[in-house]
């Protein structure tokens, strides 16, 4: 039996609402909000970026999972805004958790999906005997183009979960992955902001792989949207994945458990995997969970997983995300999210 | 050891010298104090300096300031402790006139601070601290006296006016200093009103960034009543000590141990106790410095500096004055010079030339230097002949 | 901040790794050759606590070049769960509320980057409990 020994997730404190942003940019609030179901974002310090958040909820996933980080044999970060352009986010994680020297490390890209990539390949590692441990992580701190749509909605945050075969928390028991060429949303190098096609997002890019790699997973399973107690997908706002639940024949009530956006934002490659999180904190043995991601470019990974007996004993070992979430936050005014998020032109 | 005694003086107004090198301030202020002493060859040298590196580029100082104050070939050393570096220069110029390795021994302390702006003046400071363990997180000078401030406040119940009190008595003074940098007089409210540095320590609170230069002539007792005409100070207490670096490692964050230590030493050297001294020169970096320090040289208990100073205590008049000069504050910080400088004051002094900041019966005084957050220390008293 | 001096710091700066005194137990941060109380030699490594309290704070509003955006910033003495203090930043913690003696945990945190070239310093930070 593959699949995930400890997991965790971590959400900065800051959080700006919708109406600051409308604010200034003189855009109709309620209807962002109404348009988009979002309320609020998270918004890192200045002092967070993708590897201090992968620190963090890599913590976490070891306190939960309650191995010794040395044999861990691989350490994955997936992100579309990783510090370096050349040196990994993943070793400096790697050190962090004390899992050098012998360990395996690759970063990972591949827009929103670059999380659950990770934990695609952690999970195949595994599975063939070539590691005992490994650590994937999804995290971002995206910058959105001021006064663009995206703007409402990128958001910082990071899950991390380790896959092993000993203390099983929530099996693997099946993978999919649907991919093509889709130019839909992209960042050219040396540009600050990404770009995107507008309304090509919707349905020849989200929802087509989700779609594409829902169904196949569906099939691969042999199994029906009524097997599952939780399905979560890519949250680029809050309506979206309630929309692409529906077509792939899932209700609100088996998505709502893993449904953040609302109050979170969209963390990127955090996005899905941090919904997984928050089923995760509350999932009982037996249950399964359909989880299926996006990234832009595009594809999408599809994973099944079943809760374990051993879920319950580790699920209070770390902060759980939905507490993370509506606890504990400082909203920011606007100026004060410009600076911290330097969209502030200053003197060289 | 023989007894030693300081027989010259030597000082220039500290300020912004944009005219003048580093060479010239050191070879003007050696050369008064060589005028003053009436010697005609000095022996060896002493410069106290922290950072001529970083501020002008310059090391090897011992070589290039013989060299300008005309006196080649004599032997020279750098020495530094920080902002202890003067101090240090004097206890290292008096151990080698006692010790009989040297008759006339040149003791000096420069630093020149303002070639660098204000952001690679703190850099170079900054250096006086734990590079790796404060600096790197981004704490500052005056940072770590806030904290010291902070505690004090907190733990005996020191106000923020008993604090200000410090920089309008020492600017009283400097008022009264024609070589001080700042020696315009100020209040309370302004001191209180001035720009946050770091909480609860105001722009008011912290001595300036100086160029300068003091300088001193050290001889043998017995060779300084044949050469000199002015009465004879002698040091009869030095004492050194050394703490850590770092403010977080220290036994206590309100308490100076080194300062506490070196003062012991000192007095002991000189068998002498606190209520000898009849006036004392100290380091006030920052205005909480000046409260800590009299509290470890054993002035007054732990916790009542801030009463005793707004009770005029440690003013000119008082029962201990406390920074004549005008202190670091109103006189200025060339970090370098500052220990020595506060030995020509208390020479000044005992030898009755203080003019309108003359202290009356003025017999002997104290000095007491410190490096960093306290780091370092050194204390020397000096007694009249 | 050169290459070499901030990766030779990684196991502390990351990891808290300090070391306890095999004669005394006294811990200290960072690792030392000998304990100056009891003279021993002989030390073994651990992972320091991360939480502790506020001893004593301030906050900076002039601070260093590489600060400069950060600020206005608290900083605080922390003494840890195993007595050994650390001097860091307080994040995540508005600046009335700061008090000497508010329990506080330790978050790893960018410290600060060298412009927009430079490496990206990392290190540990406290924030409120």
């Amino acid at each position: 039996m593959v699949g995930i020994v400890g997991y965790g997730a971590y959400i900065p404190r800051n959080r700006i609402k919708v109406e600051e942003i409308a604010k200034i940019w003189g855009h109709d609030a309620p209807s962002y909000k109404k348009g988009l179901m979002l309320e609020e974002k998270s918004v890192p310090s200045p002092d967070q970026d993708t590897i201090t958040m992968s620190v963090e909820a890599s913590h976490y996933a070891l306190k939960r999972a309650g191995i010794d980080p040395k044999k861990i044999g691989a350490v994955y970060v997936g992100s579309e805004s990783h510090p370096y352009a050349v040196k990994p986010s993943g070793t400096v994680l790697a050190e962090a958790i004390n899992a050098t020297p012998d360990v395996h490390c690759a970063d990972f890209e591949f827009a929103c999906k670059a999380g659950s990539e990770a934990m695609f390949v952690c999970m195949g590692l595994v599975q063939g005997g070539m590691i005992e441990y490994g650590l994937a992580v999804g995290a971002d701190t995206s910058q959105g183009a001021p006064g663009d749509a995206l703007e409402y909605s990128t958001a910082a945050g990071a899950a991390a979960f380790i896959f092993g075969k000993d203390n099983v928390l929530a099996e693997v028991e099946h993978t999919y992955a649907f991919m093509t060429d889709t130019p839909d949303f992209w960042r050219r190098e040396y540009e600050h902001y990404p770009r995107h096609a507008a309304r090509f997002t919707g349905e020849p890019a989200y929802f087509k792989h989700i779609v594409g790699c829902g169904k196949g997973l569906l099939e691969k399973s042999g199994m029906k949207p009524t097997d599952f107690d939780f399905a979560v997908f890519h949250q680029p706002n809050g309506k979206f994945p309630m929309r692409v639940g529906k077509m792939l024949g899932f209700d609100k009530k088996q998505i709502e458990t893993g449904w953040l956006c609302p109050k979170l934002g969209n963390t990127y490659s955090g996005s899905s995997p941090m919904g997984l999180t928050a089923i995760l904190d509350v999932a009982k043995p037996g249950q399964r969970i359909f989880m299926v991601s996006y990234g832009s470019g595009a594809g999408s990974d599809g994973f099944v997983f079943k809760v374990t007996e051993q879920m319950a004993k580790v699920q209070s070992m770390a902060p759980k995300t939905r507490d993370m979430l509506d606890n504990n936050k400082r909203y920011l005014d606007y100026g004060t999210y410009a600076k911290f998020r330097g969209k502030i032109l200053k003197a060289e | 050891m023989r007894d030693v005694a300081i027989i010259g003086v030597g000082m220039t107004k500290w300020g912004e010298l944009w005219e003048k090198p580093l060479r010239d301030i050191f070879a003007e202020t050696g050369l008064l104090a060589i005028e003053d002493a009436g010697v005609d060859h000095i022996d060896s040298m002493y410069v106290g300096c922290m950072s001529s590196g970083l501020f002008v580029g310059q090391e090897h100082l011992a070589s290039l300031l013989t060299d300008y104050l005309g006196v080649k070939h004599i032997p020279a050393a750098r020495v530094e402790s920080a902002c202890a570096s003067g101090g240090l220069a004097v206890r290292l110029g008096f151990i080698e006139v006692a010790s009989g390795m040297s008759d006339i021994v040149l003791v000096s302390g420069i630093e020149k601070m303002t070639d660098v702006t204000t952001d690679g003046a703190t850099f170079a400071l900054a250096t006086a601290a734990d590079q790796e363990y404060e600096v790197y997180h981004g704490v500052t000078f005056p940072g770590l006296y806030a904290m010291m401030a902070k505690a004090h406040m907190h733990r005996y119940g020191t106000t923020r006016e008993e604090i200000a009190m410090v920089a309008v008595k020492n600017h009283q003074h400097g008022s009264m200093n024609p070589l001080a940098q700042f020696p315009q007089k100020i209040t309370i409210e302004h001191v209180l009103n001035s720009v946050l540095i770091a909480d609860p320590l105001r722009i008011l609170d912290c001595s300036p960034i100086t160029d300068g230069a003091a300088a001193l002539i050290l001889a043998p007792i017995e060779l300084a009543k044949q050469i000199s005409k002015k009465p004879l100070v002698k040091i009869i207490g030095s004492g050194h000590a050394t703490d850590t670096i770092a403010l977080h490692s220290r036994e206590s964050i309100t308490e100076l141990k080194a300062t506490q230590l070196a003062g012991e030493r000192a007095f002991k050297m000189a068998n002498k106790k606190p209520e000898d001294i009849d006036l004392v020169e100290v380091h006030d970096c920052f205005t909480i410095a000046e409260l800590c320090v009299i509290e470890a040289l054993g002035f007054v208990e732990k916790g009542k500096s801030g009463k005793a100073t707004v009770d005029g205590m440690t003013a000119l008049g008082g029962k201990i004055p406390v920074n004549t000069s005008g202190g670091l504050k109103s006189k200025g910080h060339p970090v370098g010079a500052t220990g020595v400088a506060q030995v020509v004051e208390i020479v000044k002094q005992l030898r009755g030339e203080a003019d309108k900041r003359q202290v009356k019966n003025a017999k002997v005084g104290l000095t007491q230097n410190m490096g960093g957050s306290g780091g370092s220390s050194l204390v020397h008293i000096m007694e009249v002949v | 901040m050169s290459s070499p001096r901030y990766w030779r710091e990684i196991p502390q700066r990351y990891r808290f790794e300090g070391a306890k005194c095999k004669g005394c137990g006294k811990v200290y941060f960072p690792p030392r050759l000998i304990c100056p109380e009891c003279k021993s030699k002989e030390f073994k490594n651990i992972q320091l606590k991360k939480e502790g309290k506020v001893l004593t704070y301030t906050i900076i509003r002039v601070p260093p070049s590489q600060f400069v955006d950060q600020a206005p910033y608290a900083m605080g003495v922390v003494e840890l769960a195993d007595g050994v203090r650390v001097m860091t930043q307080i994040a995540d913690c508005d600046l009335d509320k700061l008090d000497i003696g508010m329990k506080v945990r330790v978050e790893f945190r960018k410290i600060y980057d060298e412009g927009h070239a430079g490496i990206i310093c990392y290190g540990y930070k406290c924030v409120p409990a």
